[in-house]
């Protein structure tokens, strides 16, 4: 991307070397439970299903509202129609359970074939009448979390252009909301209205789970800035409206693709803010979006010191000490920053995918906060090679490795500390309030290890092998 | 197209690479994108495995596709010749990958130039069979490669063990209890006199395999893994085969009583029948349990069975045969081998089913309504659901079948475990009288301990909400402190402001 916004100093470096992520296709794990009249079609072969069930295990689970299309030899070898045959399912699924919206998640062998999704997409929605959304969450292009980028990307497009102009369906739009004020005096609704400032709309995207979405939004009603919907909504039928010129701003840093098509296609403003993880984090991001505004920040001071000071039982049992991200969610710089500012030092981020100008305020954050706190600048390498990161670690010994789960419980057994960094990715770790969780699990394995130190356990394979 | 919510097996590279991982020394390379690797993460996680998983993606992106990937295939397969030194390297694709139709087998001859060690291409259809089939394949292909560069090196061994022995095939990392069945079917050709020639492919090394034709027998215990390379070894070699899996009292006896004869055709004269009945009578507690008044209970009471062939089948009979329980129907998902289930259990069971369709057979338990069923981790989920008690007696692996104490299925102390796996699995005796006596566990509605009960603070609609959004095991944490937080600052409604707050000051 554009190599000029980036910071010179941060060293970047590209291995592409064999490293394991989960596939983006994982995005299906959160996202049906977030968008709760969803319904996700993926259209692969057994080896994605397969890796549903047994590595992510969200299978058994997901029944209801998930699902996989499982391409047989006749499919590949295109013996079979591909709309023919994904009509037929896309009805069963209609009659089954009934969904506001179909996702089809297309993956690598899609991608392959030449599946044309999009192409049978709008056909086969004004068939059977229920939108049908594509997303090529394939592995060929995309990481793990960047699955739901390719989600959001596409239901960008379906967003309502319009606040709807029959006042009957502005009604319907916000039965909740009535629902949720009745018995209330209009005067009170109105009196609310005014807590916040005028200001162009603002969308919020990422897929948060409904406790931090309702957090980040409170955050910012705190400062007057109303949130007029969130990408994705809880429901396929609550997307919010995008006008030209509304601004647009993400919660998660792997929603480069998304930023794109809000910019481009939706033509929405995109504020270019450092991520809402860490109370500095949090910070900076409430600020950036103040600003955009021409808003003053009221309080953040005092709420980001009073962060801290809760949670120094945690920042102190890890600082001065190393952390190593091997890299595989691509929350690796946010969360790097953070501990950064929580007194740890990072040799090196590894990072499966950098947009150096989505990232690129999170990336000024870093730089400057390595700076403040006086250590040295991380090394940034994109699409990492395991086998030699693991030969790094070695050498380095950091106190903590972040890792994806094929490398955790090796590492450990060679006396290492690790912490999945999968879990990063299904924690709440957005906003002020939920620092602690990112610290109780950054600490845990240091926690634990402490509890067993006198133990002398701290070896568990024989001869090192030749890894 | 197929519309599938869970699969009994997984896809073929799975098997190839479980086969693969589970020989010493021998690393995989697979031809496929990111994230098809995820076969690491299963090994590393289910199994709690303490090695790096000998498996390596060599990656297939985008640009691999404009431009072919022929060299990175080649890079990758030398580089790691050079880093790890294995003795063979296994190529494998993905189902995803094979359609990329590149000549995968010129890739490996290319590397075999360069790599001191082996280089081979797994020979599998990923799209004809499954992670079954394709393991039994990939095991019969080293196997028949080893025999065969010894043979032109003229390094195969001549004749047999001076003693009996053995070969045990197709115990593997990844399978359900394997590690645990071996080494209960190694203490079991000990106690026979039988030496161990061999056990392949875990912890095997490919070196060794030259000398797999000196056993005087193979025992070939799981159905799914190992009778190829067993029945390629009897037509080279003419080593016989037992391929009984000595599962339950009665199995396991047959298979000892196959195991005397093939010996003694052979020249030895071994007579099992006394250690067959001091085990059974009074070694194993299985044939007590049968016997005790306990088992009594079961007498009649109706179970279903499903899950591969080989567990499957020998539950079947374990149940039907050695504890009188009425077996409804018996089921697998193997249908390339269906054939060979039918006649086992036919006898046992009023109905055979043969599907890997999970809805079908969910819908087959409920038709039934069982006491008890004996299935996968699908079918303990279908029982959850109609609150019918499962046991789990066959893959899809979970991380619940690699328990740290001692668990086997096979041998006598696998009698012992199943004993126990179905006497728990069932409504016990007398428990079951006083059920009907006094109908039912709980005769008086739950008192809940209202956690609400003598709260002095008012929850706003809005901090109600949320809370009612924090999980169960944990919301009754979360009111405490944030009513103690509220309490001690003089605070006397909650709203979501206040709830945030005692978050971030004690973490509630």
């Amino acid at each position: 991307m554009t190599a000029d916004t980036q910071p010179q100093t941060l060293n970047f470096e590209c291995e592409t070397g064999n490293y394991h992520t989960f596939c983006p296709i994982s995005c299906v794990a959160w996202l049906y439970q977030k968008i709760e009249d969803s319904f996700f079609l993926v259209i692969g072969t057994k080896t994605c299903g397969y890796f549903l069930q047994n590595a992510m295990g969200v299978m058994i689970f997901a029944e209801p509202r998930y699902a996989m299309a499982e391409l047989e030899e006749g499919d590949i070898s295109a013996q079979l129609n591909d709309y023919e045959e994904l009509k037929r399912l896309c009805v069963q699924i209609k009659r089954d359970r009934n969904p506001s919206v179909i996702v089809w998640i297309g993956t690598c062998t899609t991608e392959i074939i030449k599946m044309d999704l999009e192409g049978l997409a709008p056909k086969l929605e004004s068939e059977i009448g229920i939108p049908i959304v594509v997303a090529r969450a394939n592995g060929l292009d995309y990481a793990f979390t960047q699955g739901e980028d390719t989600v959001l990307a596409a239901m960008a497009t379906r967003c309502p252009d319009k606040t709807p102009v029959a006042e009957t369906e502005k009604e319907e739009r916000n039965a909740i909301q009535k629902l949720l004020h009745f018995g209330r005096q209009k005067e009170e609704v109105v009196a609310e209205e005014s807590e916040y400032i005028q200001h162009p709309p603002l969308v919020l995207f990422g897929s948060l789970p409904d406790p931090v979405v309702t957090n980040l939004t409170l955050e910012l009603k705190k400062q007057g800035i109303k949130v007029s919907g969130w990408l994705p909504a809880k429901r396929f039928t609550e997307l919010p409206i995008l006008e030209e010129g509304n601004y647009v701003c993400g919660v998660n840093p792997f929603l480069s693709r998304t930023a794109t098509t809000l910019m481009r296609r939706r033509k929405c403003k995109l504020i270019g803010a450092p991520f809402p993880i860490g109370p500095d984090g949090t910070r900076a991001w409430i600020e950036k979006i103040c600003s955009v505004f021409g808003i003053e920040p009221k309080g953040l001071d005092e709420r980001e010191a009073q962060i801290w000071a809760g949670v120094e039982d945690y920042v102190k049992l890890i600082r001065g000490k190393s952390v190593f991200f091997m890299g595989d969610n691509l929350l690796e710089i946010s969360l790097a920053r953070f501990l950064i500012r929580c007194g740890m030092t990072v040799p090196e981020i590894g990072i499966p995918y950098m947009d150096k100008r989505y990232q690129g305020a999170e990336l000024a954050l870093l730089e400057k906060t390595c700076q403040e706190m006086g250590v040295p600048l991380p090394k940034i390498v994109e699409k990492p090679d395991n086998y030699n990161q693991i030969q790094r670690i070695y050498e380095l010994q950091p106190d903590l490795v972040i890792t994806g789960m094929a490398h955790a419980n090796p590492l450990e057994a060679r006396g290492i500390n690790t912490k999945w960094s999968v879990e990063f990715t299904f924690a709440q770790i957005h906003g002020f309030t939920n620092a602690r969780d990112i610290l109780e699990l950054v600490t845990r394995p240091l926690r634990r290890n402490t509890s067993l130190k006198d133990l002398g356990w701290n070896k568990l394979v024989k001869e090192e092998a030749n890894v | 197209m197929k519309l599938a919510y869970w699969m009994y097996a997984g896809p073929a590279h799975i098997g190839t690479l479980r086969v693969a991982s589970s020989f010493k020394n021998v690393h995989a390379i697979m031809h496929a994108p990111l994230g098809d690797d995820y076969f690491n993460v299963m090994r590393s996680m289910l199994e709690r495995e303490r090695d790096f998983t000998p498996v390596t993606a060599s990656i297939v992106d985008r640009n691999v596709l404009a431009r072919g990937s022929q060299e990175k295939v080649v890079d990758n397969i030398t580089r790691k010749d050079k880093e790890e030194h294995p003795d063979l390297i296994v190529l494998t694709p993905t189902c995803t990958s094979s359609i990329l139709q590149e000549d995968l087998q010129n890739f490996v001859e290319r590397a075999q130039l360069e790599a001191k060690g082996d280089v081979m291409l797994a020979d599998v259809n990923h799209y004809r069979v499954n992670e079954l089939q394709a393991a039994d394949r990939t095991l019969h292909q080293i196997v028949q490669y080893y025999i065969e560069k010894a043979r032109k090196k003229g390094e195969l061994p001549h004749g047999k063990t001076e003693k009996p022995s053995v070969n045990i095939i197709g115990i593997s990392t990844l399978g359900f209890h394997n590690q645990h069945d071996c080494t209960e079917l190694k203490r079991l050709m000990t106690d026979l006199g039988i030496e161990l020639n061999a056990v392949i492919p875990e912890g095997a090394s490919v070196h060794e395999l030259k000398n797999l034709p000196r056993a005087w027998f193979n025992l070939v215990p799981y159905r799914e893994l190992g009778l190829m390379t067993a029945h390629y070894l009897k037509e080279e070699f003419g080593v016989p085969c037992v391929e009984i899996t000595p599962m339950g009292v009665v199995e396991t006896a047959r298979c000892l009583r196959s195991i005397q004869k093939v010996l003694n055709e052979q020249g030895a004269t071994v007579d099992y029948e006394k250690y067959i009945e001091e085990q059974t009578l009074y070694v194993s507690q299985a044939a007590w349990f049968s016997r005790s008044i306990d088992c009594q209970n079961l007498t009649g009471k109706k179970a279903v069975v499903f899950g591969d062939n080989t567990h499957a089948a020998a539950m079947t009979k374990v149940l039907a045969r050695e504890m009188g329980i009425h077996v409804v129907w018996a089921g697998t998902y193997c249908k390339y081998d269906a054939d060979w289930f039918r006649e086992q259990v036919s006898e046992y069971c009023d109905e055979v089913i043969i599907s890997d369709d999970n809805g079908a057979i969910g819908d087959a338990i409920a038709r039934v309504e069982p006491s008890a069923i004996f299935g996968t981790q699908m079918e303990r989920h279908v029982g959850k659901r109609l609150n019918i008690p499962c046991g789990v007696i066959a893959a899809p692996i979970h991380i619940q079948n690699f328990p740290i104490g001692y668990k086997p299925f096979m041998g006598y102390e696998g009698t012992n475990q199943i004993a126990d796996l179905v006497y728990n699995s069932f409504t016990l005796g007398m428990e079951d009288h006083l059920l009907e006596i006094f109908g039912g566990h709980d005769t008086k509605e739950v008192i809940t301990k209202g956690i609400s009960a003598d709260s002095d603070l008012n929850w706003n609609k809005e901090a109600q909400t949320e809370l009612n959004k924090v999980p169960g095991f944990v919301r009754g944490k979360v009111k405490r402190n944030t009513e103690k937080f509220a309490r001690e600052r003089g605070l006397t409604e909650i709203t979501l402001e206040v709830m945030y707050a005692a978050k971030e000051a004690v973490g509630a």
